[in-house]
């Protein structure tokens, strides 16, 4: 164990020097202001080295691939209870440190309120130097200052840090420009934050976006008065043009032209863009027969110049083996490969899938369904091609029994679209603004056409 | 030879009419459903006087071969004698002749010919074969073959196989596994020590053929040229019908096994026709009456019902925890669609539990009242009655319920809802619903404003109950819990609307 933890250090050690090197070099290249700058260093013998950018404003290297703490795996406590598996999780961010990470992604909800505490008892086990640490605001339910002030605080002892490296006002967007107001500026809360930066516990203030295009330019010009650091959209190349609200496009070319740092959420929506239609999927093999199908998504979302870092909610030890991959170094899209993906996306626009990124912020359901699952579910079998038109269909008996038997053994009964009363207190909840009541609703009428052979 | 055909039918009959009560998927009705509808008792009840007529008309040529083959009670009891045969040669042998106890089979039968007529429903399925064993193969058989299911669903969904899905096992109702329990104890006793006792002392569809197969045209005949009266097929003999002194064998016992004849190593007995001449005087059997019956008042044990739903321990933490729903009072119990009416449904099952072990939607469940223990009944906690099923109306072999098609269910009220508007959300919790209305399947509830004065009030369930057939969707789909906001109350008469 002793000789593990020192080989880790040396590694770490060796990739520090290397990144110095790397940072030189990348500064050498510094074409403009506030523009993040890519440096990839070779120092590893065999894999590459992951790709960094740096953050104009502090000068440090940020690893393109991020950690996003929203997806660790569970386990059931001794009470059937869901957990984060800790030793898993303290598997997986030391191999991510090993290999480069320094970003780690983390919110004081995500995971029913467990993450932050997982995410640091795994990081404390290193030097607080070697990462970055990102948490957020989410004061969705209580706009006090009182209440703001009791998450703020309870971040920094569940971090077990003293200063946080990168803060954001979680998801604003919601409920327009008067939302913000509401959550961050009547109550005082931001002026609070802005003065955390001053003194420093707060590196980097930012926020993270879901919502329309008028919301967004408010909030840019608002960056004369609050100088966002960097600003956290979903963009993949999918929402890329074809976005509900303001489109990734819109939103990271008026991040670029006022060179605020881009960090990236969703850019694989949560695993819709790596478990995609048979023929979307057989179109990128084609193109590349060596890269996941994830991978297309990871290096769309990493190609762009003004992305400090690309998040991605790794669950599983192979997750991040193939983004590391992916990024050590990133192998930028060419434009050939951007018009290729901007085909695909139309094709995958053409789908009937319900946008459902599995982020489980409508959840729980206070009648008890299981929102996402019953969505995931559905997308699956659309995905598949196991979703009939009629009886007429020729795989319609196979079909059915797929949708049938996989949605039992997906959701419990009791859980499932029936049970549905469609009170809507889910629906302002939704990052991807889904109408859940509505999508339900008509998930449970086709089920109830599948049992009753009235297709 | 003839012992050898015999066990083979009778292995095919057993496992056939066990399967009926063990796939829960309804596939194999279609094919072995007739199985069920031969049963002697269910096709008195069912007033089959075809298939009564063939069953008696085979015991007069060839012997009570119903009980051998057909009556899966009296083959189980086989297997239990067999088994308990092949432990020790001795044991082989262990049968010795007794003289009829006339005044005990007959005492029974006439039992269950008046509780038949007095309705005592309870007590007819009791004694009923047919229905003891359905009683055990639901109860005890089907448990096993569901769990063995879900195994093979477990593993095959870790296989991305779609060929099994898993059901779910649940305790119906704890008194009639009781009464499954101890009639397995009884008979397992009775058979482990001496064969057919049960069949030629209690079974009163055993006795009702013995009158016919006294006169059997065929039957084991002992040449007494050739007995060396060495008495082996009398010690063989699991219904103690050989009297090996007098070479004579009580033809109203004899099951035609045909075990003696293997038996017999001088070859002396043989399976012949009786008689020289053909033609017979007729007796006609004491069918039992389709009679009026009237209620009884029960006394005994006071049997809770099958409300203790097991806990479903599945909350996860993002999860809302789901009460389990409670069982309502229904002022009148509901029967299937094509029972026709509470009584008919009443006098002709004889409490098989075919239809319970057949029903996917975990509707129906044998009653736990005293008139009617084991006879099935619904309720709508875990399921509703669905639209596209019909199965218990296809299984049903005694006529309690009716074969109808999904289109006349879907006319056919078998209750109606009631709403109960302190129990509904939408004044409980203030929230709009309406997921009632949402899968009424017959557009009978209708969605008004609370205030009708106020078009901006929240809209309540009403029932149509003109259009109502009592499926239940309702009642399993309202989110309040643990009682319904919605209930459906039984009707004593089904109509047609």
């Amino acid at each position: 164990m002793k000789h593990d933890i020192n080989r880790r250090e040396f590694i770490r050690r060796g990739g520090a020097a290397a990144l110095a090197i790397g940072g030189l070099s990348a500064l050498n290249g510094c074409t403009g202001k506030g523009k993040t700058q890519e440096t990839s260093s070779s120092a590893d013998a065999g894999q590459g080295e992951m790709t960094y950018r740096i953050n104009p404003k502090t000068g440090e290297k940020v690893s393109i691939l991020g950690y996003g703490c929203m997806r660790w795996p569970m386990i059931k406590d001794n009470e059937g209870k869901d957990i984060i598996d800790q030793e898993a999780v303290n598997r997986l961010i030391d191999h991510a440190l090993e290999n480069g990470i320094n970003y780690f992604d983390t919110a004081p909800m995500y995971l029913q309120g467990q993450s932050e505490e997982a995410t640091a008892n795994a990081l404390v086990r290193h030097p607080r130097e070697s990462y970055y640490l990102a948490t957020k605001m989410s004061n969705f339910g209580d706009f006090t200052y009182k209440g703001a002030m009791e998450m703020y605080s309870r971040s920094f002892k569940r971090l077990q840090t003293d200063y946080i490296d990168y803060y954001l006002l979680h998801s604003l967007g919601g409920g327009g420009i008067e939302g913000f107001n509401r959550r961050f500026v009547d109550n005082g809360v931001i002026d609070f934050l802005l003065k955390e930066r001053e003194a420093g516990r707060i590196r980097n203030l930012g926020f993270s976006f879901h919502g329309d295009k008028e919301t967004f330019l408010a909030l840019m010009d608002l960056h004369e008065k609050y100088h966002w650091d960097f600003v956290m959209i979903q963009m993949n190349y999918l929402d890329w043009t074809h976005a509900w609200g303001a489109t990734a496009e819109f939103m990271y070319t008026e991040l670029e032209k006022r060179g605020i740092p881009v960090n990236i959420m969703e850019p694989l929506l949560g695993g819709r863009l790596s478990k995609v239609p048979d023929h979307i999927a057989q179109r990128l093999k084609e193109r590349n027969p060596q890269g996941s199908v994830a991978s297309w998504a990871f290096r769309f979302a990493g190609s762009h110049k003004g992305v400090m870092t690309v998040l991605s909610g790794m669950t599983y030890m192979e997750h991040l083996q193939d983004n590391l991959k992916t990024f050590s170094p990133l192998v930028p899209l060419v434009d050939e490969e951007f018009a290729f993906l901007e085909e695909t996306a139309g094709l995958l626009a053409s789908y009937p899938t319900v946008p459902c990124n599995d982020c489980k912020y409508c959840m729980p359901c206070p009648y008890g369904i299981d929102i996402p699952a019953i969505l995931l579910h559905y997308n699956k079998c659309v995905n598949e091609g196991n979703i009939s038109q009629s009886q007429q269909d020729e795989n319609y008996r196979k079909a059915r029994r797929i949708y049938l038997v996989s949605y039992d053994r997906a959701v419990p009964a009791l859980r499932q679209a029936d049970h549905c009363i469609g009170c809507n207190q889910c629906v302002e909840h939704c990052p991807q603004k889904i109408n859940i009541p509505r999508e339900l609703h008509k998930i449970d009428r086709y089920i109830e056409k599948l049992k009753q052979e009235t297709l | 030879m003839l012992r050898k055909t015999r066990i083979t039918l009778a292995s095919i009959f057993f496992i056939g009419i066990t399967l009926l009560f063990l796939d829960f998927t309804g596939t194999l009705h279609a094919w072995l459903g007739w199985m069920a509808k031969i049963q002697f008792l269910p096709a008195v009840l069912a007033l089959n006087l075809a298939v009564v007529a063939i069953l008696l008309i085979l015991t007069l040529l060839f012997g009570r071969v119903y009980c051998s083959v057909i009556c899966p009670l009296g083959v189980m009891q086989d297997i239990i004698s067999w088994i308990h045969g092949k432990t020790k040669k001795k044991n082989r042998f262990r049968f010795s002749y007794s003289p009829a106890r006339n005044w005990l089979r007959y005492g029974m039968l006439a039992i269950f010919i008046l509780v038949l007529i007095l309705g005592v429903h309870s007590l007819v399925a009791l004694i009923a074969p047919y229905s003891a064993y359905g009683r055990i193969a639901s109860n005890l058989f089907a448990p096993l073959y569901g769990w063995g299911n879900n195994l093979l669903a477990w593993i095959s969904e870790r296989a991305g196989s779609y060929a099994f899905y898993s059901t779910e096992v649940w305790l119906k109702s704890i008194s009639t596994f009781v009464v499954a329990a101890a009639t397995f104890a009884v008979i397992f006793a009775l058979a482990w020590k001496n064969g057919r006792t049960w069949c030629n002392t209690i079974c009163p569809v055993g006795t009702i053929l013995g009158f016919f197969s006294r006169f059997s045209l065929f039957a084991p005949v002992i040449d007494t040229e050739k007995c060396r009266n060495c008495g082996l097929c009398g010690r063989q003999c699991k219904a103690s019908c050989i009297d090996m002194k007098e070479h004579k064998i009580d033809y109203s016992r004899c099951v035609a096994c045909m075990d003696c004849i293997d038996t017999c190593k001088d070859g002396a007995i043989h399976y012949a026709c009786r008689y020289g001449k053909a033609g017979m005087k007729e007796k006609t059997g004491a069918a039992p009456d389709q009679g009026r019956r009237a209620f009884m008042i029960g006394t005994g044990i006071v049997l809770t019902s099958a409300a203790t739903a097991s806990a479903q321990k599945k909350v996860d933490g993002g999860l809302a925890p789901i009460i389990d729903k409670k069982v309502p009072q229904r002022s009148t119990p509901l029967v299937p669609a094509g029972a026709v009416s509470l009584k008919n449904f009443t006098d002709h099952c004889t409490g098989c539990q075919l239809c319970v072990s057949v029903c996917p939607n975990q509707v129906l469940r044998p009653s736990a009242s005293l008139m009617n223990l084991m006879q099935p009944q619904m309720s709508y906690e875990r399921g509703y009655c669905r639209p596209e099923c019909t199965r218990c109306s296809e299984v049903c072999p005694a006529g309690a319920i009716l074969e109808i098609t999904k289109e006349e269910k879907s006319s056919i009220q078998i209750g109606h809802a009631v709403v109960d508007l302190s129990l509904c959300l939408v004044n409980t919790d203030e929230v709009k619903c309406g997921n009632c209305a949402r899968h009424c399947p017959a557009g009978a509830i209708r969605m008004v404003h609370r205030n009708p004065d106020d078009k901006n009030s929240p809209m309540i369930p009403t029932v149509d109950e003109e259009r109502c057939i009592g499926c239940g969707a309702c009642e399993n789909l309202c989110p309040a819990r643990p009682i319904s906001a919605i209930k459906v109350e039984g009707h004593e008469v089904h109509r047609t609307i």
